[in-house]
């Protein structure tokens, strides 16, 4: 099993990476072991607590219930490229000021679902939110 | 309180021009969190680093007859496979005990298995490979030969003679028991007008850090030393146990910690995979990096809070308290948990339970015992929660049988808030404390006459509310007498070190440790106002054993109280030698002088009169201008730890407003309460999120956190879809509330606040559901979880 591997090419915050991977590997893990971007966290391994959270091709996924093979030809956006394209910078201020981070390990998880939210136009309640 | 001399009459030391003291700073180091730049111990990566996997016992308990480790190193990527007779050979085992937890006993416990595996979980042997992936598979090929044998998995039967005894050479499965008799509880009993009895089970759970633990150890030949790199809330500690155990000098090992998420009690242990991983540090010559994933985390983090408590209560018609009893009994494991023990949550029990009433007259029993399933030991507020919800469940029970108002008991039974010092029924010893003020307080904030009539309104529309309290009371700011006395090479004392940088800013060097609560911000405002910089001129580092002053890091609530009065002080000293050496510079007498935003100003007048890199630049690079024979002395230290109390006591009252479906059994948490007393409040938006962040905690383990076994010791949800913790959708909004009252032991006069919440919402929520059911006949409910279930069967619905 862990011979099987395979040539990806993914658009990582805008760079283009070529790796071989093995089939295996999870997407958080190929962004946390292969290109050092550690800002991706590993809560608890099966898509309930949202600390792996990033954008493939524009869309929500968590990032340990997707194959890293599954993303080849993709896009994909992590908390890293999100803060330096700005994209996100008010939201980031809002977290800070209103301390609504804590240890902040799973913060970055948590931007990308409030952006996500809050993208989809009209201001949510505090009902929607929750 | 001494208060500083350089301050004009009427006001305290505290009030400092541009103080931060009482303000809501936003915390400097929270934006590289906001953008992934932390740097977790679960981030770090080293040349040469090996990971290592841990095959554990899929057996409660096991004699191991053999492991074959042949095929798992022929494995891709192995690098060693080590089993626990081998690992033995680098590291001793350890026994936690304490003396002052009378009679205390347990078994050697090994950072690998020999011979025998005492619960699902335990590790029997280590795979070290280049990738954690490669040592999973690795560890899918060493063969392991079991014995299985009888499990005890029940407290209740574990002291049975025919129940098998997990450690033979102890004699039996008591770790430890304590009594007490306060008073003449008989006689408060029999002087009682009605007597309550009731039965109070709390469920196993857990602390659920989202970052699991994670350690790199380091070891190099070269240097004969260790580095290790671990999440973990007391740093000094875990420098002194690595090194005890693989026979080091203190000095060779230093401990790293950088952002930790999340810690909550389940990080101030040491646990045997830690151990095993430095040991194979050193057995390997490299670094060896442990992350436990969430089925490890869930069978060998801590658990706690496994109690059954028989209480009862007794009382007067006019609603005094005569007397309160209970037997106490928890199941903890095969090992007391090194280096803390695994007493201490059921002595909290029995020193905390009737707590914040006057009554005198007190028999408690506290027994706990081994069993084959994970270990327990503290989490976050230590006991409290089990004493309180029996406290606070026993009065309200009470008053209901003498038909009183639940805030009316409190009031008749409450210490006065005039009447300190005062010790309670177990001995407890309290400085100062304000229950009465706290009551009132809360019942202003929830207009608690307005919400009676709603509930009964709506009541009569079948819509079934309850409102429930907790009063409590606290541990905080613990002085050597929690683990030091026992022997634990647990530093009780705090100390700060301070540097004024070439460029007048300040470099704070703290030995308490910073998980996520604000310790550095609180440091920061602390440092910012004693020495008197702006906030943005402060730069505060922890978690480092070379480079931090000794101390004990951040548990029991004690950062701010004792890690920040060490800052407070160290700021003043130094204010004292920059200002020497700037009346030396200005020819000016250094006691009409004083630090202000940055600037050296005239003290009466706040004129400026030089800036603080410039008696930087003077002091540093132009020495030779000042007169002969001065010495400036820019870098001080100070230390602090409590010494006129054991602890801080801080008291406070929680209150929930709830509604129950009772067609279904669930449970719409609609609003809560707490008034909080934790003294001198630093960063009020701090204070406020730790409490918020402790009730939601409490709330958890009342409704739904709960660790499920079978009978065998097997965990059945050990992982984050079925083993349920609170989350944003089902808490209510929490509004806090705070009555100050400083402890006069220090000058900032801080007691901590990071365990209140947690202490009384359990509590506060079971009591809210009895009083929304009790009209419909329900019997009380006082099993925790308070599950759907739960509520049906007390219903009568099943």
């Amino acid at each position: 099993m862990g011979e099987r591997q395979r040539d990806v090419f993914i658009r990582v915050n805008g760079e283009e990476v070529r790796e071989r991977i093995e089939a295996r590997q999870t997407l958080v893990d190929f962004l946390r072991d292969h290109l050092g971007l550690t800002g991706t966290h590993i809560g608890c391994e099966q898509g309930v607590c949202g600390a792996c959270t990033v954008l493939v091709d524009g869309e929500v996924v968590r990032g340990c219930l997707v194959l890293a093979v599954q993303c080849d030809g993709a896009a994909v956006q992590t908390i890293e490229g999100i803060s330096d394209s700005g994209l996100i910078t008010d939201l980031q201020e809002a977290f800070h000021k209103r301390n609504a981070l804590q240890c902040g390990f799973c913060t970055p998880g948590m931007l990308i679902g409030a952006q996500d939210l809050l993208s989809r136009g009209s201001v949510p309640s505090r009902e929607a939110i929750r | 309180m001494k208060i500083a001399d350089d301050q004009p009459a009427g006001l305290t030391a505290l009030d400092r021009p541009n103080s931060y003291i009482g303000r809501s700073v936003p915390r400097p180091n929270l934006a590289r969190l906001t953008q992934g730049r932390g740097q977790y111990v679960s981030d770090v990566v080293l040349p040469r680093m090996g990971h290592v996997a841990f095959v554990r016992s899929p057996h409660a308990h096991a004699r191991i007859r053999r492991i074959d480790t042949e095929q798992a190193k022929k494995s891709p990527g192995a690098i060693a496979v080590v089993t626990g007779a081998e690992l033995a050979k680098v590291i001793t085992p350890w026994v936690g005990v304490l003396t002052h937890l009378k009679g205390i006993k347990s078994a050697p416990q090994h950072a690998i298995a020999v011979e025998r595996a005492c619960w699902q979980g335990e590790a029997v042997c280590a795979v070290v490979a280049r990738t954690r992936a490669q040592a999973e598979d690795a560890c899918a090929l060493v063969e392991v030969d079991y014995d299985v044998l009888p499990s005890v998995t029940d407290a209740e039967t574990a002291l049975d003679p025919r129940t098998p005894v997990i450690h033979p050479e102890l004699g039996d499965n008591l770790t430890f028991e304590r009594t007490l008799n306060a008073g003449d509880p008989d006689k408060g009993f029999a002087a009682a007008d009605a007597v309550v009895e009731a039965t109070f089970v709390f469920g196993r759970h857990t602390g659920v850090t989202n970052e699991p633990r994670a350690i790199v150890a380091d070891w190099n030949p070269g240097e004969q030393r260790l580095t290790v790199y671990q999440g973990t809330q007391a740093p000094h500690m875990t420098q002194n146990l690595f090194a005890k155990h693989l026979g080091l000098a203190e000095h060779q090992v230093r401990v790293l910690t950088k952002d930790v998420g999340g810690s909550f009690g389940i990080k101030v242990h040491i646990y045997a995979d830690e151990m095993a991983t430095v040991a194979l540090a050193k057995l390997l010559k490299r670094p060896v990096k442990f992350v436990a994933d969430r089925l490890e985390s869930f069978v060998t983090d801590i658990h706690a809070r496994d109690h059954r408590v028989k209480a009862r209560i007794g009382v007067k018609k006019d609603g005094a308290i005569t007397a309160f009893e209970i037997d106490d009994l928890t199941g903890i494991g095969p090992y007391s948990v090194y280096p803390r023990t695994s007493g201490i949550e059921a002595n909290q029990v029995v020193n905390l339970v009737g707590g914040p009433y006057t009554c005198p007259n007190y028999r408690a029993r506290a027994r706990v015992v081994f069993q084959n399933k994970n270990v327990m030991c503290q989490y976050r507020a230590v006991g409290h929660p089990i004493a309180t919800a029996v406290t606070e469940g026993l009065v309200e029970l009470a008053a209901v049988k003498i038909g009183m108002d639940p805030a009316e008991i409190r009031r008749r039974n409450l210490l006065p808030d005039d009447a300190y010092p005062a010790v309670s029924a177990a001995g407890l010893k309290f400085e100062a404390l304000s229950h009465h003020a706290s009551l009132e307080k809360i019942l202003k904030m929830m207009d608690y006459k307005a919400l009676r009539a709603e509930q009964e309104h709506l009541r009569g529309r079948g819509i079934h509310r309850g409102i429930g309290f907790a009063s409590f009371i606290e541990v905080t700011n613990p002085s050597a007498a929690f683990y030091g006395v026992g022997g634990a090479r647990i530093s009780s004392q705090d100390g700060a070190t301070l540097k004024l940088d070439a460029t007048g800013a300040v470099i704070c060097q703290s030995g308490v440790t910073e998980q996520g609560q604000g310790t550095e911000s609180v440091l920061a405002q602390i440092v910012a106002t004693s020495f008197g910089v702006p906030i943005e001129r402060v730069r505060v580092i922890t978690g480092d054993t070379d480079n931090t002053p000794y101390g004990g890091g951040t548990w029991a609530s004690r950062a701010a109280g004792i890690g920040g009065e060490a800052a407070w002080q160290a700021g003043k000293a130094l204010r004292a030698n920059v200002l020497a050496a700037a009346a030396s510079i200005l020819q000016a007498d250094p006691s009409k002088l004083d630090i202000r935003g940055g600037l050296v100003v005239d003290a009466d007048s706040g004129r400026e009169r030089m800036g603080l890199d410039e008696v930087a630049r003077v002091v540093y690079f132009r020495p030779d201008t000042l007169p002969p024979g001065f010495q400036a002395e820019f870098m001080t230290t100070r230390h602090y730890v409590p010494r006129a109390f054991p602890f801080a006591f801080t008291n406070g009252v929680q209150a929930s407003y709830l509604e129950v479906d009772v067609r279904t059994g669930q449970i719409k948490l609609l609003k809560h309460w707490c008034v909080e007393d934790c003294g001198t409040v630093i960063n009020p938006q701090l204070v406020d999120e730790q409490i918020r962040g402790g009730i939601v905690q409490g709330i958890g383990g009342c409704l739904f956190e709960h660790c499920l076994y079978d009978e065998a010791g097997q965990m059945l949800n050990a992982n984050m879809m079925d083993y349920l913790v609170p989350m944003a959708a089902e808490m209510p909004d929490i509004e806090i509330g705070h009555v100050v009252t400083p402890t006069k032991d220090s000058e900032l006069g801080a007691k901590g606040a990071g365990e209140a919440g947690t202490a009384g919402a359990p509590g506060c929520v079971m009591n809210a559901i009895n009083d929304a059911l009790r009209p419909l006949g329900a019997a009380p409910i006082t099993q925790m979880p308070i599950t759907p279930e739960r509520v049906m069967t007390a219903l009568g619905r099943t």
